[in-house]
């Protein structure tokens, strides 16, 4: 391999990474703090895709559609734990998967309902379409480094709210002993229902920053369930330095594996997880 | 889209008190409808209604339903009964849904699937049987109507051969002396690959790099840019539904598609053009349709179908359609009489659809179409024909053994 | 009657009740229970483990496919096979494999065994998959149904859907007094208690990483056996039958039939199947009433159907006490 095609494939990697890493950030909040193993969350994803695909019809632009998006998506998130998921956190967190299951079969018919079958598109925003050159054959599209800029804001702000504010400190405190937060004063109950909604708009978020590249379609959001599960997994659960650490080790493992291993491209990233598995059963950064 | 008119709710009750143990089972039992003249013709539908291939089986079934609404709504003089099920694209689910047309509907014609492995599923059933008669109104898979084929088994479709060799012809002419084959890493798409490679190969190109995605990701950028450094003439492209939409795109967005020409079988641009946008134009594909068919039957169609579902036709819709035609030609032949299974093969094996819109076809003793394969190339998101591929292919059918 | 034994007679009454069901259903729906009892087999082997043991597997469906897999290797294209030869054979295949996948799982726990077990069914999905000599994508046949003879004598008719409906019905009822056995045993004390606390379990003496392995490996060959009825019963496999969705399918139907009960993921399997069978006839679009059951169950049902039987059998249980003292 010649070292052009070792740096594109370099940067590949770190973009697929920051991808992988917005798509997972909502999953390791919930999952990790309030322990939700939360099926739907490739559900929301697509949600996200197609309320930005909706609101884009009406406003003609992508960053207000997405802000609106994301105000919509935040009210939903909170309604739906309010409504649903707080009754379970007593019980054991398997039920959580089977309300999140019941959840995916629902929202996927949701879909259906409101936007039928088609495929359809996003256009990248007149400022973000241009390309720039990378080699001599391969340009590389502004809008994606657009995308990697956000998952870093997406990253650096995680890392500020949960480390640096008061919201940050009760979420933490609940994640650690519930009780005790409790008796401390912290509504606990109100925490869990602000932290699921900030998942389920990240998971829209990504959905929806995605939509101009992927387009929008039935199904979207189960192929990125999964990886999202290796990614917050490797990392270490609950641990948001770990979800970006996995999310780069995934990026960069795929796309060179799908280069250099062509033969065993589907199984590496399984494998990567295996090993690392192994290696610390508690994922790179998850407390033992 | 309920289907079904006549449910005997009764059945849900005991099935609940059968679960609870109870055992009461009576209510299984299905009332036995006496089949005379007049009893509906049961037409038993297994395509995907949920996912991401919904689309196909809406339009499947919305044009097969509008061909037969066109003929009088009647097949051989006899009303209708549809009965669809969603097939989940799922295999461990196939063969329960397949049983429950045939067994508990006891349907008189099997329509479906869309998924290869479905269909292998489908035809393990109802291969032996005498009955009912299946017609495959999408599903590619050489074997269907290769090494699996029966008297029972017809296809209206295309298999995955058909419209992938004569693109290799197609790159060829245009010049292209080396090319990068590029595709999901599953059964459908290593028979087009091959197909593609075979007839490019005969025409004096060669394939250099053959790259395989994992199915079903949609992330392709490690492949654009090993593609970008090999520097192929041409690259020769399957993928379909949101990996179609998505491949194309970036393909654009990398700046590859003016620096090497994209070629594939029409389901790359095929249903999907306009969600591809901008990314799409120019690129030139064989199929055994196109929007802009210069004949009759496709301009009728096309205003017919847009006029009833608000949605414009594809090749997927043009598939429903002509099994609509098979079925009424068919049936019309034996004088609605379902019971003559032998006359009804002997009909369906000898029929012309003279009104497809994709241009007449007849059955190749395999039981699929011999049809034209059309070049065509994206203008304003519309796939348009620029000539004929190849004319009256037929496929191989390599290891069947009525062909 | 005390609740268990109310259960116990309810269990008996139900397996009656299928006992008999042959003579009063049509093929369909013989067809539609068989695989019901065998999803159940399936589920009832993941209980072993989620119920019991406390390791949530999220690769189950590696076994029942594999063993599938396996079958339809060894199966030669004309001539039928004893089944003598070819189930040891499958059970020995899938047995080695939960061994060694299990060798590597066991070794984490919680979320993180969930996962690294959905990485190892991931992987088997993917050989299978990409494997143009086995079928790819599209799978494999099984050609022929396996003979079971005794010197000689052909004495089961696997081609005839009532004896496959009995003879899942009676390896349906063997599991399920295996897996009791099993659990009364000093074996299965020892894995109940590595539910409850694993470190007290351990600083007890038991090496519980090996008890762990063991039941992962008898949950295995028992979802390789019920991979192996399916593969008989439908003469298909498919990729399809080992992929993370038939692994979550199966967790969903003992979750929702009841964990830790052995009888209720067979409920499960039943009562998903029936709704999913009648939603279906009346519409292509089952996913919405699906998918609110579930919901209800879960909001409504806190320990899943079997729960539900329970509490019923707790209520007729204390009818019956009631009923009984003004004699006494």
């Amino acid at each position: 391999m010649d070292i052009s095609l070792f740096l594109v494939l370099a940067l590949n990697g770190i973009q697929y990474g920051f991808l992988l890493f917005l798509v997972a950030s909502g999953l390791t909040l919930v999952f990790g703090i309030m322990g939700i193993i939360n099926l739907a969350h490739g559900a929301f994803y697509m949600l996200g895709a197609y309320t930005v695909y909706w609101l884009v019809g009406y406003t003609d632009n992508l960053f207000v559609a997405i802000v609106l998006g994301l105000v919509i998506m935040l009210a939903f998130g909170y309604l739906l734990e309010r409504s649903a998921i707080s009754f379970l956190y007593k019980r054991d967190h398997l039920y959580q998967v089977l309300l999140t299951y019941g959840l995916i079969l629902v929202l996927d018919e949701m879909q259906r309902i409101f936007w039928g079958t088609d495929f359809y598109s996003v256009p990248v925003p007149q400022i973000l379409s241009a390309s720039v050159p990378l080699t001599e054959t391969q340009d590389y599209p502004v809008y994606r480094l657009f995308i990697s800029v956000m998952c870093m804001a997406v990253a650096a702000g995680l890392y500020l709210l949960i480390g640096r504010t008061r919201l940050g400190m009760m979420i933490r405190a609940g994640a650690s002993n519930r009780e005790m937060a409790q008796v401390l004063g912290v509504d606990i109950g109100r925490v869990f229902a602000i932290v699921f909604s900030i998942g389920v708009a990240l998971a829209a978020f990504s959905g929806m920053i995605g939509a101009p590249v992927s387009s929008v379609y039935p199904g979207m959001g189960e192929q990125i369930l999964i990886v999202s599960f290796v990614v917050v997994v490797i990392g270490g659960i609950g641990s948001v330095k770990g979800a970006f650490v996995g999310a780069m080790l995934i990026g960069l493992a795929d796309t060179f594996g799908q280069v250099l291993l062509p033969d065993f491209a589907s199984v590496v990233v399984y494998a990567v997880m295996a090993v690392v598995l192994l290696w610390r059963p508690q994922g790179l950064f998850g407390r033992a | 889209m309920t289907e079904k008119s006549t449910p005997t709710r009764r059945q849900f009750v005991a099935g609940a008190a059968a679960t609870a143990g109870l055992a009461a089972a009576g209510g299984f039992v299905p009332a036995r409808v006496a089949i005379a003249g007049a009893a509906p013709v049961k037409i038993g539908i297994l395509l995907p209604y949920s996912g991401t291939y919904a689309k196909l089986g809406e339009a499947i079934t919305n044009a097969l339903k509008l061909r037969i609404e066109q003929a009088g709504g009647k097949l051989g003089g006899r009303a209708i009964e549809y009965l669809a099920i969603d097939s989940e694209m799922s295999v461990p689910k196939a063969p329960t849904n397949t049983n429950k047309l045939i067994k508990k509907e006891k349907v008189d014609f099997l329509v479906g699937p869309v998924h290869s492995g479905i269909a292998q599923a489908m035809a393990k059933i109802v291969g032996p049987r005498e009955t009912p008669i299946m017609i495959v109104p999408n599903a590619g898979s050489n074997l269907v109507t290769g090494s699996l084929c029966a008297p029972n088994i017809f296809r209206t479709s295309f298999t995955n051969w058909q419209p992938a060799y004569p693109c290799g012809k197609v790159m060829a002419d245009d010049g292209h002396k080396t090319c990068v084959t590029i595709a999901w890493k599953y059964t459908a798409g290593r028979q087009m690959m091959d197909a593609g490679t075979d007839n490019f190969e005969k025409h004096g190109g060669k394939v250099v790099q053959d790259i395989q995605v994992s199915f079903p990701k949609v992330e392709f950028q490690a492949q654009l840019s090993e593609i970008a450094s090999i520097k192929p003439d041409a690259v020769f492209a399957f993928f379909a539904g949101g990996g179609a939409v998505k491949f194309v795109k970036d393909y654009a967005a990398a700046g590859l598609k003016d620096k090497i020409p994209l070629y594939g079988p029409g389901f790359l641009t095929e249903g999907v053009s306009k969600a591809q946008g901008a990314a799409a134009e120019g690129i030139r594909t064989t199929l055994h349709y196109a929007a802009n068919l210069d004949n009759a039957a496709n301009g009728a169609f096309r205003a017919a179908y847009q006029k009833a579902f608000g949605k414009t036709a594809d090749v997927f819709a043009v598939q429903g359609y002509d099994t609509g035609s098979l079925l009424i030609q068919a049936m019309d032949a034996v004088g609605g009489d379902t019971g003559a299974t032998r006359d009804l093969i002997a009909a369906m094996e000898g029929a012309t659809i003279a009104d497809s819109p994709r241009g007449a076809w007849t059955m190749s003793k395999a039981h699929n179409p011999i049809q034209d394969i059309y070049l065509r190339q994206v203008k304003d998101s519309v796939n348009e024909v620029l000539g004929v591929a190849a004319k009256a292919l037929q496929d191989p059918a390599t290891g069947c053994k009525m062909a | 009657m005390s609740e268990s034994r109310t259960v116990a007679s309810l269990l008996l009454a139900a397996v009656a009740g299928l006992a008999l069901f042959p003579f009063a259903s049509d093929e369909f729906y013989l067809e539609l229970f068989t695989h019901f009892m065998v999803l159940g087999i399936f589920a009832m082997s993941l209980d072993l483990l989620i119920g019991y043991t406390g390791l949530v597997s999220f690769g189950h469906a590696a076994f029942f496919g594999l063993a599938g897999y396996l079958l339809a290797i060894i199966t030669p294209e004309s001539e039928a096979m004893s089944l003598w030869v070819s189930l040891p054979v499958c059970l020995a295949g899938v047995a080695l494999a939960a061994l060694v996948i299990g060798w590597f799982s066991v070794r984490t726990s919680g979320i993180y065994f969930i996962m690294i077990t959905l990485a190892f069914a991931q992987m088997t999905f993917y050989y299978f998959n990409e494997n143009v000599a086995l079928g790819g994508s599209d799978g494999m046949f099984i050609f022929t149904k396996p003979t079971v003879g005794i010197g000689g004598f052909e004495i089961i008719d696997l081609g005839d859907p009532t004896t496959v409906y009995y003879a899942v019905l009676a390896s349906l009822v063997a599991c399920y007094l295996l897996l009791s056995m099993v659990l009364r045993a000093p074996f299965g004390r020892v894995i109940k208690a590595i539910r409850v606390n694993e470190h007290r379990t351990r600083a007890l003496g038991y090496d519980t990483r090996r008890y762990k392995l063991a039941a992962f490996v008898i949950a295995g060959t028992m979802a390789g056996f019920a991979g192996y009825l399916e593969a008989v019963s439908t003469g298909i496999v498919s990729p399809g039958h080992l992929s993370w969705h038939q692994s979550g399918l199966v967790l969903i139907l003992v979750i929702l039939g009841g964990m830790g009960t052995l009888y209720g993921p067979v409920l499960g399997a039943f009562a998903l199947g029936l709704l999913h069978d009648q939603v279906q006839d009346v519409t292509v679009h089952w996913q919405l009433v699906q998918g609110i059951f579930v919901i209800l169950v879960v909001l409504f049902l806190p320990h899943g159907i079997a729960g539900l039987v329970a509490r019923l059998a707790r209520r007729g249980a204390a009818l019956a006490e009631r009923a009984r003292e003004p004699e006494s």
